[in-house]
This record gives C-alpha cells, structure tokens and sequence, in this order.
C-alpha cells in the first residue's frame, strides 16, 4: 500500500508523472481499514416532493376558480383583495415565485424544439389554467392570482392616468418581450423572462442589485402608475390578454344597464376603462375607410420589414448563447490575445474550446443559422404586433357604455364600488366619495 | 349600438360576437393540441439542475452567481474514491506550515471540510454543508494530486429550482444541465 503521508509533496508529484495519471484509475487506492470504520456514504437529500408540485397547481386551480366567482358572483373587490394577499404569500414569498405562468410559455418552446425536454405535466398545467380561465372569463388570473400584480397592486397609492400614446405605444413592449422570450427559448439561449423578472428576487429576498433595484424602481414607478409591469412588460399578460379579447364572459362596471352617469370614469387606477362612443355617430367617412385600407396594405410591408431588420440584427441577438460568446471570445483571442487570470472562468473556457476548437466553432455556426430563423420570425410578429395595433386604433368604437377594455381589463373589481346600481344592489349608500366627477353627473347621481 | 337581429333569425349572435366565438374554439383547440403534442413527447415528472462533475471547471463562479445568498451548490465526498490521505491536498494549502487543522494550513476559505483521524495513516474528509460556499477550490485540490473524490454538486434540500438556473447561464465548462427529478444526482463513482 502506497502511502501519500509519507512522500509528500514531492511523492505525490512523483506518483502523478510516473502514472501518467490515467484518469480512470484511482491514483491512491482506497485504503483497507482495519479498525472497523464504517465508511460513511454521500448523502443525496431530495428536491421539492411531486405531490407538492401537484399541490401547487391544486392551488392554482382553486385560486383561479375563487377569483373567478369572486368577480362575477359577490363582485367583491375585498374578496379579491384578500385573495390576492394569499397568492402574494403562497406563490410569492412560500414558493419563491417558481415556477410561474409568466415564464411557462418559455418551457413550452423550449419543449417544443428540443425533444430531449419533456415539459413537466405541471409546468403545463400552470401554462394553460389561466390561460382557458382567460378565454372564458378574462384575467381573473392577474386580478387575485398573480404574485406578482399583487405585489404591485399593494402599493398603488395615488394613481395617475397614464397618456392614451404612451399606454398604447408601451403597451406594445409586452408581445416584444414574449416574442423575444420564446425566440430565446426556441433556440435553446435560455429563459431571460425569468432572467429578468424584477420582483422573483423580492420574493427570494436575495438576488442582483441590477433587479433588486427593479423590482424596487417598479414597485416605486408603481405607487403611481398601477401595476406597470403588467402593463407594459409582462409576456403572459400579453397572452393573457388575447385570450380574455374574445373571452365568454366579461367584466361590466355595472350589475344591470348602464345609465351613463360617468361615476365610474375615474375609477379604474390602470386605465382600462373605455368611453362609450359619443352619441350620434355618424354615419362612415371615407377619410376613414381610406386610412384602414392603407393601413392593411402596410401590414405585410411591416411585417416583411421586421423580417428583414430581424434576420439582420440576428449576429448581435446571437451573442446571448454562451456557445456563440465563446466562439467569438476564442476568434477575438486568435487576432487581439488578452490573459485571463489563472483559474478565471473566462481562462477556463478558452483552454477547454482549445482542445476541440472544431465542434464548438460548428455549433456556434449551426446557432447562428438558427438565430437568423428566429430572430426573422421575431422581426416579423415585432410588424405583426405594430401593423394590428395601427389597425385596432382606426377602427371605429362602437361601445354604448362605460366598459373595461375587455384585454386591458385585470378584473379587480375597484369600478363596481364606483357604480350607483351596484351600491344599490349591495345595500350601501349611493353617496359615493369620488373624485370630482361633471356637474352633470352628480346631479345624475342624486 | 348591437347590430339588431335580422327577422326570421331565431338566436340573434352579432357579428363581433361569431368571430370572438371562433376565436375562442380556436384558441382552445390550439391549446388542446398543444398539450395533446407535449404529451406524446412523454411527460417527465420534473426536471431539475445538476452539475456533471466531468465538464465542472472549478471556476468557483458556483460560489458566487446562485441568486441564494448561500449557493446551493456544495462540494461532495465520494467516500469510496477517497484515499483517506494524511496530506490531502484537497485539505491542505500549498506547502502547509504543519499538518494540522489549523486554519493557515487549510485550502478550503471557511474551514468547511472537517478532518478526523480515522486509523494509522488515515484521516477522513468530510464537508459541513452550512460552512461549505461551493467555490471548488478544494474540488482542485483533490483533482491536481489526489483521486478526485471531491466534486460540486448541487443540493435539491437548498436549490429554489428556478426555471433557469443562474449559475447554468455563467458556467464555463457548460457543465450545468437538467436532469430528471427521480434521479436528480450526478455522483462520481469508483473507476473500474
């Protein structure tokens, strides 16, 4: 029996040279104990138990439907605001934010495309709940469900009416920010929805400053401007959103017929509430016709534009794959060689691409031809988003009350308050404390 | 204004109304293929992150990237490769003063493997996961001279699971990857 102890340093070297160190062998074989030791064995304590994962979306489902009833049944923003206090505390602070509907699309993608990746039946699961909810009843998710509209929900203090170019314009980030989501777990870069959701680190309490300060901003930005991640960032409020466009049930200010008495104006805090149109609509103007006709023209050049600017910013979009960033740190070193630190992950990456520079060369090749199909897909839904947006904002309104914009609309039932027939149908009384509201309409209200 | 229903029409649905129905089966439809598609790919009970203690680099980015302020990952003992050495240099700083335990001569930057005297020469090793910071110095240590029966892994009692692991994105030697929940460790053992 070889013993180290004895040689030291320099036998240790020794042994290493005289080996040629065949990595498969043991270098100093395992002692043969004599003192009756028991050797001990490497512990491998287990993850988050899968009942608990089906737990979870047990919870989810039942959230969903309390809220769902909540909404349409008592119409009771208390209720909702509890329920949201429990989803904040259960999928917030309990289950640190993972994994969430906002990042699931991204699974589904990546599970698309790579068949080696089975998407777990709850990741699935919490992908498409709120989703079928949505088609049915609207965001009843982001209303009481979400952790991270709660969050947000909790420190809206004074609200202020975000400008109709702004909200439209900013409105738009969301389908970028899941296109651009999907792309990148389509080719297999990873999950930067999830890489830079701002309030997950709240939850955990530890994280980057960069998103810790945020998450912190938002929540700042938030007591004035209701919820605006959810607004103008978040990828499955734009999923979210589609669906609750052609949802079965919606949302109305009112329990019965509106009687217009514009008491609710002022009531949604995320400007979601619609005007009716101005009575006597007249009757169409070409000028108008004119416009939507342009603008379904340009449609296909938006998109075929997007296509194109896509498939040419594809080099710098690559750049996120870490394949790609070492093929190009390694091209880099052959012409302008910089030194790495011993040891420094930069040093070590290299020296391991300089053993078989050939392979990742090629996948950083065959990534690229990747990203310019994905990054064109990206340009052109980027054309698809404006194009329709111009389109939906030339349409005429044709609304006859006061109505949540059924997309915009996050179901949290502060305007129901703010209606006289639904005071009445609650029992309370009918003198509401509101913002000024016109001379007209508080006489209505009297 | 509604458009008002033709007469003769028994059920009057407006035009807005049929294509936001249509949309609505279609969406769920598509939904439903989707899943349909998902599951023919085999429904895994759950994926989580694991180190392959092959491609790890000992970079120490392990210590510092896990949005845990304490990293999940922590360096293992594979008793069985283990030489019980007396000078392990898995253990020891480069050309300790003595072999003691003392703290000048250890490798490891907070004192996290514990050395017992096991019998004449031997001594074992074993980590204490509340001190160990997951840099891999020591997992360096062991592979420079000794057998190599240190290694990272990450530990599922203190991983958050996060749908992409912040270390995976950082890694060097690419050494971070899925691995299916039932078997959600990478072990090193013996060599034949």
């Amino acid at each position: 029996m070889r013993r180290i102890s004895k040689f030291g340093w320099l036998g240790g070297l020794l042994l290493l040279l005289l080996g040629g160190v065949a990595r498969a062998q043991l270098l100093f074989p395992p002692p043969e104990f004599e003192s009756g030791y028991r050797m001990p064995v490497t512990t491998t304590p287990p993850g988050r138990a899968l009942w608990l994962q089906y737990l979870d979306v047990g919870v989810l489902a039942a959230c969903l439907a309390v809220a769902v009833w909540l909404i349409y049944r008592p119409r009771s923003r208390r209720g909702i605001f509890w329920l949201s206090l429990f989803s904040l505390a259960y999928f917030g602070f309990y289950r640190k934010g993972c994994i969430c509907p906002i990042g699931s699309p991204q699974n589904i993608a990546y599970g698309l495309l790579h068949p080696s990746y089975s998407v777990p039946v709850t990741v699935v699961a919490f992908f498409a709940l709120p989703l079928i909810v949505a088609l049915f009843f609207g965001r009843a998710f982001c209303a009481g469900v979400c952790p991270q509209g709660a969050l947000q929900d909790f420190f809206l203090i004074k609200p202020i009416k975000v400008p109709a170019f702004l909200e439209h314009g900013l409105g738009l980030i969301p389908y970028l920010f899941l296109g651009a989501g999907i792309a990148y777990a389509a080719t297999g870069t990873g999950f930067v929805i999830c890489r830079y959701d701002p309030f997950v680190p709240i939850f955990r309490l530890s994280g980057s400053f960069f998103l810790l300060a945020a998450g912190v901003s938002f929540l700042l930005i938030g007591m004035f401007v209701g919820r605006p991640y959810c607004r103008f960032l978040c990828p499955y409020g734009a999923l979210l959103k589609l669906g609750s466009l052609v949802s079965r049930w919606r949302v109305r200010v009112t329990p019965e017929t509106c009687t217009q008495c514009r008491l609710c104006e002022h009531s949604c805090p995320f400007g979601a509430l619609r005007e009716p149109a101005p009575p006597g609509a007249p009757a169409p103007i070409p000028g108008e016709r004119r416009t939507l006709g342009w603008l379904l023209v340009l449609l296909p050049v938006l998109i075929i534009a997007g296509a194109l600017a896509g498939r040419a910013l594809s080099p710098v979009a690559a750049r996120l794959h870490p394949t790609v960033a070492l093929a190009e740190l390694y091209a880099r070193q052959q012409q302008h060689p910089v030194v790495y630190g011993v040891m420094t992950p930069e040093a070590l990456a290299l020296a391991r691409m300089a053993e078989q520079p050939g392979t990742v060369l090629e996948a950083a090749a065959d990534l690229r031809g990747r990203f310019r199909l994905a990054t064109a897909i990206f340009g052109a839904w980027f054309g698809l988003v404006v194009g329709i947006k111009l389109i939906l904002l030339s349409l005429r309104v044709s609304r006859t009350d006061f109505e949540p914009d059924p997309g915009a609309c996050f179901a949290c039932a502060r305007c129901f308050s703010s209606c006289p027939s639904e005071r009445v149908r609650r029992g309370l009384p009918v003198v509401t404390v509101q913002p000024p509201v016109p001379a007209a309409a508080s006489a209505l209200a009297k | 204004m509604p458009n008002p229903p033709k007469s003769g029409q028994v059920n009057p649905v407006s035009r807005r109304q049929f294509f936001r129905n249509g949309a609505r089966v279609a969406a769920m439809t598509g939904l439903g293929a989707l899943t349909g598609v998902l599951a023919t790919r085999g429904t895994a009970a759950g994926w989580v992150w694991q180190i392959d203690p092959a491609k790890c680099l000992r970079c120490g980015n392990c210590a510092t990237h896990c949005v845990l302020e304490q990293s999940a990952v922590k360096c293992v003992q594979a008793y069985a490769q283990c030489g019980y050495c007396q000078l392990c240099t898995g253990f020891f700083a480069p050309e300790p003063n003595e072999l003691t335990t003392a703290a000048e001569n250890q490798l490891c930057p907070t004192s996290a493997i514990q050395r017992t005297f096991v019998e004449d020469p031997y001594y074992q090793y074993s980590i204490d996961e509340n001190l160990c910071i997951g840099c891999g110095k020591c997992v360096e240590g062991c592979l420079r001279f000794g057998n190599g029966s240190f290694f990272l892994q990450i530990r599922h009692d203190r991983c958050l699971h996060c749908n992409e692991c912040a270390i995976a994105r950082v890694c060097p030697g690419e050494a971070f990857r899925r691995v299916p929940a039932q078997s959600p460790y990478l072990l090193k053992s013996v060599a034949k």
